[in-house]
């Protein structure tokens, strides 16, 4: 029994990590569609984009991690920002449908690119992080890494939301778009910055999943699905709630894994999402209407 | 009346075409374009009155996978694991569907819940792997015995004969719904769900019929790809990127007319096959990134898709000229 309790805490502990990277991605989303009332459903691919970016710049330019880091951030800020301008901003009259569609369309032109460009090669930075033996438990660097580094992206988005004028109108636009214009703000510009901040989200991620997970054009669809169900499982919008949805996600897939196969673990969280989205449709942490 | 005759004589060339051209490579090419074209046909059902839903992937690898397992493991003729997986199919739609229209979830919603439901189609045929064959896919075994019995034939003509039928009883059920009292009562819905009630529509009730009529057919076509192509894999019939294909080539095509799908899977198969030969193993990927970016493009520019634009086209030509 003394051997089974170790390992249900290790998958425990391993599951809060996994959670804090997925709660970082659901942020990311989170923030696009609270603030622009659209969903990337090209997110994942954003952040496919950023690990080969992160490939490129570690492997084969040879920069240091610290330096990549950034850059990748960047370049997938600009790739948020390009998203927004040429694909969503004429479309913002149009259907939400036709927005989520549209986002459906550059998520073959990615995946696709990254095939056509990249491979369909599995490629990984080679960086191997020693592994942390606590007791009887083997923790990852690179997971304790990613998660204290998410904990900061988030904090940081936290206060760029609270402390400064644009992080304000952001919010304010996210509460309401139409008067927010006849304020001042200038919502185009907002938008824009949104778009670039979610895309910098995304880059952040990518340098994080980087360290433990191999590159290939469809990598995305291994985690998006899941950050989409995080989205609305802590309604859509709502940066409290995907909070909380990533790390009951994180550990139904940790622990299923645990006693099953892994892809267990995500039938078990998919399912629970559905039983949950009848229980309470608008969110884990709406108000009963 | 000359409508109709289009379609009798656009019929009939279709079904006499096998017995003068029979180039083998251009029949299979023709029996996909059919499959898929019901299945697409399907799919906009419900995508035209604002269904959209992402979780086709997952009705049509039930279809494919409840058939070809009931065969293989119990030996039941696909005669009868058709019609069990078309039922499955229904009852899946059902049960994700009725809370989803009972408590309102739509749009956004919807279409997030119904992609959850791909993705644990997707997951438990990975994760049965010892019935499903996972991720390497899986072969319904020759028969032995009656090829009917078994409906697995080697000639192709029997094949598009086949798949020509059931993609006109696809229009057939199209035309049907066309012109029954539900499409007013869903185009009623799409614009406003209220006003919808407040009008006597029950919406639930009229939901759920269009979503189980759309996921029974759906797992049909993904059953028949399966009995055509004898292979299937969790990438090719169920899962995500399937869901995703569908949308986007019914919306090429146009999803507001009867054979805007249709002509949506002639686009994107042909484009497929035309970049296969053209540049060979060169073309990996090339076909998607040209499906991503006419779809974006088709979204901005034309979102009734080019043959719903061109029957517009011809519309306002056509009064130009009577004035």
């Amino acid at each position: 029994m003394e051997i089974f309790d170790i390992y249900l805490l290790e998958a425990l502990v391993n599951g809060i990590l996994l959670g804090g990277v997925l709660a970082l991605l659901a942020l990311g989303l989170n923030l696009i569609f609270g603030v622009i009332d659209v969903t990337w459903i090209c997110y994942a691919e954003l952040v496919m984009i950023g690990m080969y970016g992160m490939y490129y710049l570690f492997s084969v330019y040879h920069l240091p991690y610290w330096v990549a880091a950034p850059l990748c951030i960047l370049l997938v800020a600009a790739l948020g920002a390009a998203l927004h301008f040429l694909v969503i901003s004429p479309l913002l009259g149009a259907p939400p449908i036709n927005q989520l569609l549209a986002t459906g369309g550059v998520l073959f032109v990615l995946q696709s690119f990254a095939t056509v460009a990249f491979g369909i090669d599995f490629r990984n930075l080679g960086i191997r992080l020693p592994v942390l033996a606590l007791g009887e438990m083997h923790f990852s660097y690179a997971r304790l890494l990613a998660f204290g580094a998410a904990l900061i992206g988030m904090v940081a988005v936290y206060l760029f939301m609270t402390r400064t004028y644009t992080g304000t109108a952001i919010r304010a636009i996210a509460q309401d778009r139409q008067i927010m214009a006849l304020m001042g703000v200038d919502t185009k510009k907002i938008y824009l910055v949104t778009s670039a901040l979610g895309g910098g989200l995304a880059g952040l991620a990518a340098c994080l999943l980087v360290l433990q997970y191999d590159v290939h054009p469809f990598v995305g669809l291994s985690f998006g699905p899941i950050t989409f169900l995080i989205c609305v499982l802590g309604g859509l919008g709502n940066f409290v709630g995907g909070f909380v949805a990533a790390f009951l996600f994180a550990e139904i897939i940790s622990l299923g894994g645990l006693f099953s196969d892994l892809e267990w673990g995500y039938v078990l969280a998919f399912a629970f999402f559905i039983v949950m989205m009848f229980i309470r449709p608008a969110g884990l942490l709406a108000k009963r209407s | 009346m000359n409508k109709q005759l289009a379609w009798g004589v656009g019929l009939v060339a279709l079904v006499a075409l096998p017995f003068v051209y029979r180039d083998p490579y251009h029949l299979h090419i023709l029996v996909l374009i059919l499959i898929w074209s019901f299945a697409y046909t399907s799919w906009s059902m419900m995508g035209r009155f604002g269904l959209v839903s992402l979780g086709h992937g997952g009705f049509m690898g039930v279809g494919a996978y409840v058939t070809a397992l009931l065969w293989n493991h119990l030996g039941v003729s696909p005669w009868i694991g058709i019609p069990a997986a078309m039922l499955c199919a229904g009852a899946l739609a059902l049960v994700v569907a009725y809370p989803c229209f009972r408590f309102r979830i739509t749009g956004h919603y919807f279409a997030l819940v119904t992609l959850a439901l791909s993705g644990i189609v997707l997951q438990i045929i990975i994760a049965t792997r010892d019935y499903t064959g996972g991720s390497l896919g899986y072969t319904p075994e020759r028969t032995k015995g009656s090829h009917i019995l078994a409906l697995q034939f080697d000639d192709k003509v029997v094949w598009y004969l086949i798949a020509l039928g059931v993609w006109a009883g696809g229009l057939a059920v199209w035309y049907w719904i066309d012109r029954s009292m539900s499409r007013y009562a869903m185009e009623a819905i799409s614009e406003d769900e209220d006003a919808a009630a407040a009008a006597g529509v029950n919406v639930t009730a009229e939901k759920l019929r269009i979503t189980v009529i759309s996921a029974v057919m759906t797992a049909m076509a993904g059953a028949l790809y399966g009995q055509y192509q004898m292979f299937i894999a969790p990438d090719t019939v169920s899962g995500i990127a399937v869901s995703l294909q569908m949308v986007f080539a019914a919306v090429v095509g146009g999803i507001y007319v009867a054979l805007g799908p249709t002509i949506g899977a002639i686009i994107t198969i042909m484009l497929a096959e035309v970049l296969r030969i053209g540049f060979g193993t060169k073309a990996v990927g090339w076909d998607n990134l040209v499906y991503g970016v006419l779809l974006v493009v088709f979204i901005i520019f034309l979102p009734k898709g080019i043959l719903g634009s061109l029957l517009d086209l011809l519309k306002s030509s056509g009064k130009r000229k009577n004035r």
